[in-house]
């Protein structure tokens, strides 16, 4: 029969080519999928993963995608760090939209430069104010983060869809759920890069992006924070122990990650839409968890899993047009690609190993042992509970 | 079944009753077992004698089926067998006792045996059969008891006669006496002694040399995973054992220095604290002090409350509202509602007795582990920033002072063993040279020459006038180092006594004195099987 067993030791190099080695199969699967749909394998992975970056406007295009992608995963980081699931991102960047477009519609006038600063401020909030909510019931009263997060995305899908029905509505909009276009100030503008001019619909967004993945990544690798933030993670007693407060920690990471997911729906609809409807988003929320994992939660990766994802994303568009392939494919790659990073991180704590019959009584036994220690910790652990 | 016949024949007096030649077994690069000749004779009280990760386990499930040796063979009676399966095992007649009890919770002491035994037996024949062998050998049992509702010793007794209602001609018992109060140990001895009577081979593993001493006729000592001496024990001492156990001179850990009467450095008083979850033990008005240069044993068998304990006195657990009469002191200073980092700044040091996870992290280097209970030191973090360097220079003075052994500059903390990874949390604590150091089971689990090492420098902070708090369950550790004892049981601690001043059977009494044990279970135990 087959076991897994632990590993003791974790080769270096296991941990780079996993998520390379899910990448190449996840083509792979791609094509023979293409070829079991009737269409030219090679043709379509070439418009799949290749004519997207055929043009410089395209490359413009891609990073654009890969913004909002990049800035929510470098707050799911964060979460899933410290052992804690937050799932709702989703939810956490509607919010987060309706805060800057509160802010907004409120000055329709308005001119300021420090506009555009207001709103980013107002979505954070707002975004952290709805990912507080799962960390507070699960602080308060051990109510699971996973449920309670995706559920909230639900809650927050029909709540932007009754503003912009109702209070919200442009009067002047025909009947179309709508609201009014947001003031210049409110807008991202597209970027001019020297000498080249503009690419695409690259806007400022991407940089901030950048920006926030590199902060990411030195608080959770140089600060007592992001310390506090893996040793909660990895072994919550001896952060107890060491004097740290977990349920400060899960609220920490909670609002985060959802002021990042916040500011990621701000930027989308001020660079993108220009005003609030009912979809903002296009499952970027969703999207943003496989890009952490992709990572392997450590942000600066994010960027790289950030584009690789945005080009499937893209590559869905251009194929649709060009070959009428459906764009659910590429949704299909997601969760190919998903499944072989999870598929991945198995193998990489665990090998595969065969064994005979007497070996496998001994491992029981093995098994059994282990459980009467661990239930021995968890009476412990459940000691020192305060 | 096939019952081993208990009456044995006179020629196999000379015969071995079980014997290995040449047997190896090899994980991956770790040869655990090397050609290890041993022979066990009918009646004979054998100890296997090594040291954690000498061997011993894996030659014992040799024996016992779990495991298939890579080379040589076994003798049973003389002849040779493979034995493919604890089954096997059990139908020739081995028993075994394991360390971990394999026993569910949840049900009954009868209903625990009739899952071990062929399903031929009704659960009324059972039941008496449980009640007659137990009282035979002076283990009273009741068949109908629940297993959570039993104390540790009593649920090594159903093991025991679980192995002995198979009536088996040799059995294994893996470190029996690690969790008994030495009453239950001369309980267990005088059952052991009476089985060897009646022509049934004991094979006794252990690294407490007095009991092997005490027990046992011949040894069989492993180091490395390979058999060094066979020896009658009755012609060694207990320091010839050690030497010949980890291969090296046991270093005396010198006299103990009376210290002279000086101020309180460290009190607790009316120390309480209800039981809040199914497994935890309530805590009822604890009080000690300590002075400066003392070190105070906490005795008592695992599962009285020392986790409890432990917390309280970390801060990990304070209590609810700051008027009780709980009253945790350092000097004049009043610690009780402060946490653990801040007790940390008052002069405080602990080292909780989980190695993994509690006190140390494994799946973090040594330099992050030095960081857990060290960030608040000067030049370590400033203005929320790590300074790499100085943790890793911290981590290293650390494992160079206290003779840490380690794979690489700055290994992750699960690459040490657990003897090195103890000498560095100890030494990550000591080196800071707390006012007070607070520390559980300072010695579970690690070979002699780390426990010698650590007591040794637990011993030097007290003569620098430090006071030190030791809980454990090893008494002779408590009586090698402490010059105060105490004894936690069920929660309750007794009053301090001075070592000098008492037997090892005095504390003995002390620790199993309370009959409430099963009381306090069944108040409040949910009986959820594992």
């Amino acid at each position: 029969m087959i076991i897994l067993q632990k590993r003791k030791d974790i080769p270096t190099f296991l941990t780079i080519a996993v998520p390379i080695i899910a990448i190449l199969i996840t083509v792979l699967a791609g094509g023979i999928i293409f070829a079991l749909l009737g269409y030219p394998p090679l043709a379509a992975l070439y418009e799949f993963f290749i004519a997207p970056l055929s043009r410089p406007d395209q490359v413009g295009n891609l990073l654009v995608k890969a913004c909002p992608l990049i800035i929510i995963s470098t707050g799911l980081i964060f979460c899933y760090r410290a052992n804690v699931w937050n799932i709702g991102a989703e939810g956490q960047l509607i919010l987060g939209a309706m805060g800057a477009g509160w802010v907004a519609l409120s000055f329709p006038e308005a001119e300021s430069p420090f506009m555009i600063l207001a709103m980013a401020v107002m979505a954070m909030l707002a975004g952290a104010l709805w990912g507080a909510i799962p960390g507070l019931l699960k602080i308060r009263f051990k109510a699971s983060e996973i449920l309670v997060s995706l559920m909230l995305t639900y809650i927050a899908i029909f709540l932007v869809d009754w503003t912009v029905r109702s209070p919200w509505r442009d009067p002047l909009a025909f009947g179309f759920p709508l609201t009014k276009a947001y003031p210049d100030a409110g807008l991202i503008p597209v970027m001019s890069l020297p000498g080249i001019g503009r690419l695409g619909q690259l806007h400022w967004g991407v940089p901030v992006a950048f920006l926030v993945a590199i902060c990411g990544w030195f608080y959770l690798t140089r600060s007592l924070g992001g310390y506090q933030i893996k040793l909660m993670g990895d072994a919550p007693r001896a952060g107890r122990f060491a004097g740290f407060n977990q349920g400060r920690v899960t609220m920490f990471v909670m609002m985060v990650s959802g002021g990042l997911a916040g500011l990621a729906g701000m930027i989308e609809v001020s660079a993108n839409i220009g005003m609030l409807q009912p979809q903002i988003s296009f499952g970027y929320g969703f999207t943003a968890i496989i890009v952490a994992f992709l990572a392997r939660l450590n942000p600066l990766a994010a960027i790289a899993a950030g584009l690789v994802v945005a080009l499937a994303e893209l590559g869905g568009d251009t194929a649709q047009i060009s070959m009428r392939i459906p764009k659910v494919v590429t949704g299909i790659f997601n969760g190919i690609l998903l499944f072989m990073l999870l598929a991945g991180e198995t193998l990489t704590h665990y090998r595969i190993v065969w064994v005979g019959v007497t070996e496998k009584a001994n491992i029981e036994k093995a098994s059994i042992e282990k459980a009467s220690i661990e239930k021995a910790n968890i009476k412990k652990d459940g000691a020192s509970h305060g | 079944m096939t019952k081993a016949p208990r009456k044995l024949n006179p020629k196999s007096k000379d015969t071995p009753l079980l014997a290995s030649y040449g047997m190896t077994k090899s994980f991956g690069d770790l040869v655990a077992n090397q050609d290890i000749n041993f022979s066990i004779y009918p009646g004979e009280l054998h100890a296997l004698l090594g040291e954690n990760g000498a061997g011993k386990s894996t030659f014992i499930k040799m024996a016992y089926g779990l495991l298939q040796p890579d080379q040589g063979y076994l003798e049973w009676r003389g002849e040779r067998i493979t034995v493919t399966n604890p089954q096997q095992a059990r139908a020739m007649g081995i028993g075994m006792v394991f360390q971990h009890f394999s026993l569910f919770e949840a049900l009954t002491v009868a209903e625990n045996i009739a899952l071990a035994l062929p399903p031929d037996f009704t659960r009324q024949k059972l039941s008496q059969m449980i009640k007659t062998k137990s009282a035979e050998y002076g283990i009273p049992l009741n068949p109908d008891s629940i297993i959570a509702d039993l104390s540790v010793g009593q649920q090594q007794r159903v093991e025991i006669v679980r192995c002995l209602l198979q009536n088996p001609s040799l059995l294994i018992m893996d470190e029996p006496t690690s969790v008994l109060t030495p009453q239950e140990t001369d309980q267990l001895f005088q059952v052991l002694k009476r089985l060897a009577k009646q022509g049934c081979a004991v094979l006794f593993i252990s690294h407490k040399l007095d009991e092997i001493k005490q027990l046992t006729t011949r040894a069989t000592i492993l180091r490395g995973g390979i058999k060094v001496a066979e020896v009658k024990t009755k012609d060694q001492s207990t320091r010839q054992l050690a030497e010949l156990m980890i291969g090296a001179k046991v270093k005396e850990i010198g006299t103990l220095s009376t210290p002279k009467s000086s101020k309180t450095l460290f009190s607790v008083s009316g120390l309480s604290r209800s039981a809040e979850g199914p497994f935890d033990i309530a805590l009822k008005d604890i009080s000690f002090s300590v002075k400066a240069g003392e070190i105070l044993g906490i005795a008592g068998i695992a599962g009285n409350g020392q986790s409890e304990l432990m917390a309280a006195l970390t801060g990990e657990w304070r209590p609810a509202s700051a008027a009780g009469v709980n009253k945790i002191m350092i000097g004049a200073a009043d610690m009780t509602p402060l946490a653990p980092a801040a007790r940390r700044r008052a002069g405080l040091a602990f080292i909780p007795e989980e190695r993994n996870g509690h006190a140390a992290v494994p799946s973090m280097t040594l330099s992050e582990n030095a960081l857990l209970t060290g960030y608040d030191q000067a030049d370590v973090v400033r203005r929320g920033i790590i300074n790499h360097d100085n943790t890793l220079a911290m981590a290293r003075h650390i494992s160079k002072t206290f003779d840490v052994r380690q794979p690489s500059d700055d290994p992750l903390a699960s690459s040490l063993s657990g003897g090195n990874l103890q000498k560095f949390v100890v030494g990550r604590e000591i080196i800071k040279s707390p006012q007070v150091l607070i520390v559980s089971q300072p010695t579970w689990g690690v070979d002699i020459g780390a426990t010698q090492f650590i007591r040794t420098a637990m011993a030097n902070l007290a003569k620098q006038g430090s006071a030190v708090i030791m809980i454990s369950q090893d008494l002779e550790e408590i009586f090698q180092i402490a010059h105060h004892i105490a004894v936690l049981n069920n929660g309750q601690l007794s009053e301090t006594l001075k070592v000098d001043d008492v037997t090892p059977e005095h504390i003995g009494l002390l620790m199993g004195e309370s009959p409430t044990r099963s009381g306090k279970a069944r108040s409040g135990k949910a009986r959820v099987s594992s």
